[in-house]
């Protein structure tokens, strides 16, 4: 009997560190749909330092986290710019943001950021996140990942580009567009939030 | 059908080329998910042959799966590299790399459908590894720093349980959320 009773008690302890410890279990960062995102200023690739309060006429920005070196976002990249160019004359630019640690990924380095916008001819402002402040008050948990902010920068839609990474010719949703879409008329995207294979941002340990 | 490739997955010696298994659709992979009537572990770790620290990782996989060959524990390497690669990347990978671990390809490219299901915490970054015994779950989103990190997240699976610890567990799960 005395045994159960230590037992019990045991087990009650167990329980209360486990209740006390659980907030530690599932971290909760990041942005969600909905919450206002914070500015930030960054040096971009076009040599300037680039705020979302430069763009003065923007309805909404497709922030995009993205990189020179992950397939996933090579595999993007072309949709990247031909969204920019066909949403930007609408009030909607692409920013996009490199977030790995370049000490880490040495392919993601300004000098190499710089090369790629060129030869690639970006005409979206390409940043890096110096110091990695921003992917996670951001909440980026991959590349490529995309925010979508309305004027007021609130979150209106997170997630993939489309739903199909590996061939563009079957894509049967154009999430971001869809939700531009959504948000000018006035509605609520839906979905509001997808998932996509894509490479862990490098952090070093 | 289903059945059919369980068995090709489960049983037969893996790794090697021919018997590497490419599943066209969620639908089929999920069963590996659900193999929760036995007392085996599993270890499913997603990965690809351009993700450089899932690369880095999966000697310890290996590692893993030598030293427990006599437990009961099944280890899918599960290569979610683009269809287009399958042949010119993944499959000569894995003749140069001869795992000892069972490995499948998930070409499902309506990710969207399926991430949830795997784990709901899950981003979607690789590399990521679900371990699961019965109905009992852990997941993991990013790559192991060594084996011993890796031994430890899977060797508490192996002890048998007592009750208070599956209750522990039902608590963990009932206050884990996205």
């Amino acid at each position: 009997m005395k045994t159960k009773t230590g037992l019990g008690i045991g087990f009650f302890a167990s329980v209360l560190f486990l209740l006390f410890s659980f907030p530690q279990l599932s971290p909760v960062t990041g942005l969600k749909v909905g919450d206002i995102a914070p500015d930030f200023q960054l040096k971009s690739t076009s040599g300037k330092m680039v705020t979302l309060k430069d763009y003065k006429t923007a309805k909404g920005y497709i922030v995009v986290f993205t990189c020179n070196t992950c397939p996933y976002a090579q595999a993007y990249e072309q949709r990247i710019i031909d969204l920019h160019n066909k949403m930007e004359p609408m009030g909607w630019p692409v920013v996009a943001i490199m977030p790995n640690d370049p000490s880490v990924q040495p392919g993601d380095g300004f000098d190499r950021m710089t090369e790629r916008a060129k030869q690639k001819k970006y005409p979206f402002e390409y940043l890096l996140d110096e110091g990695q402040k921003v992917f996670p008050a951001y909440g980026a948990a991959r590349t490529p990942h995309v925010f979508l902010l309305d004027k007021d920068r609130k979150v209106r839609y997170i997630g993939a580009i489309d739903d199909n990474a590996d061939d563009e010719s079957l894509i049967t949703r154009r999430y971001v567009e869809e939700a531009i879409a959504a948000v000018e008329k006035g509605n609520e995207p839906d979905p509001s939030l997808t998932k996509a294979v894509g490479c862990m941002i490098k952090v070093k340990k | 059908m289903q059945k059919i490739w369980l068995l090709l997955v489960l049983t037969t010696g893996l790794g090697s080329l021919k018997a590497q298994q490419v599943f066209e659709s969620f639908d089929d992979f999920a069963p590996l998910l659900e193999r929760t009537q036995t007392d085996t572990t599993y270890v499913i770790n997603f990965w690809a042959t351009w993700c450089g620290p899932c690369v880095k990782e999966l000697p310890y996989f290996e590692q893993l799966n030598r030293s427990l060959a006599q437990r009961k524990v099944k280890i899918i390497l599960v290569s979610l590299d683009f269809r287009k690669d399958l042949e010119t990347k993944l499959k000569p990978f894995l003749a140069q790399r001869q795992f000892s671990a069972s490995v499948a390809a998930l070409v499902d490219s309506r990710q969207q459908l399926w991430i949830d299901k795997i784990d709901s915490s899950w981003s979607g970054a690789l590399p990521a590894t679900l371990v699961y015994r019965g109905d009992v779950r852990t997941f993991k989103e990013g790559e192991f720093d060594d084996f011993e990190e890796l031994q430890q997240f899977v060797l508490g699976f192996l002890t048998p349980k007592t009750k208070s610890f599956v209750i522990m567990d039902k608590i963990t799960t009932l206050f884990k959320f996205d």
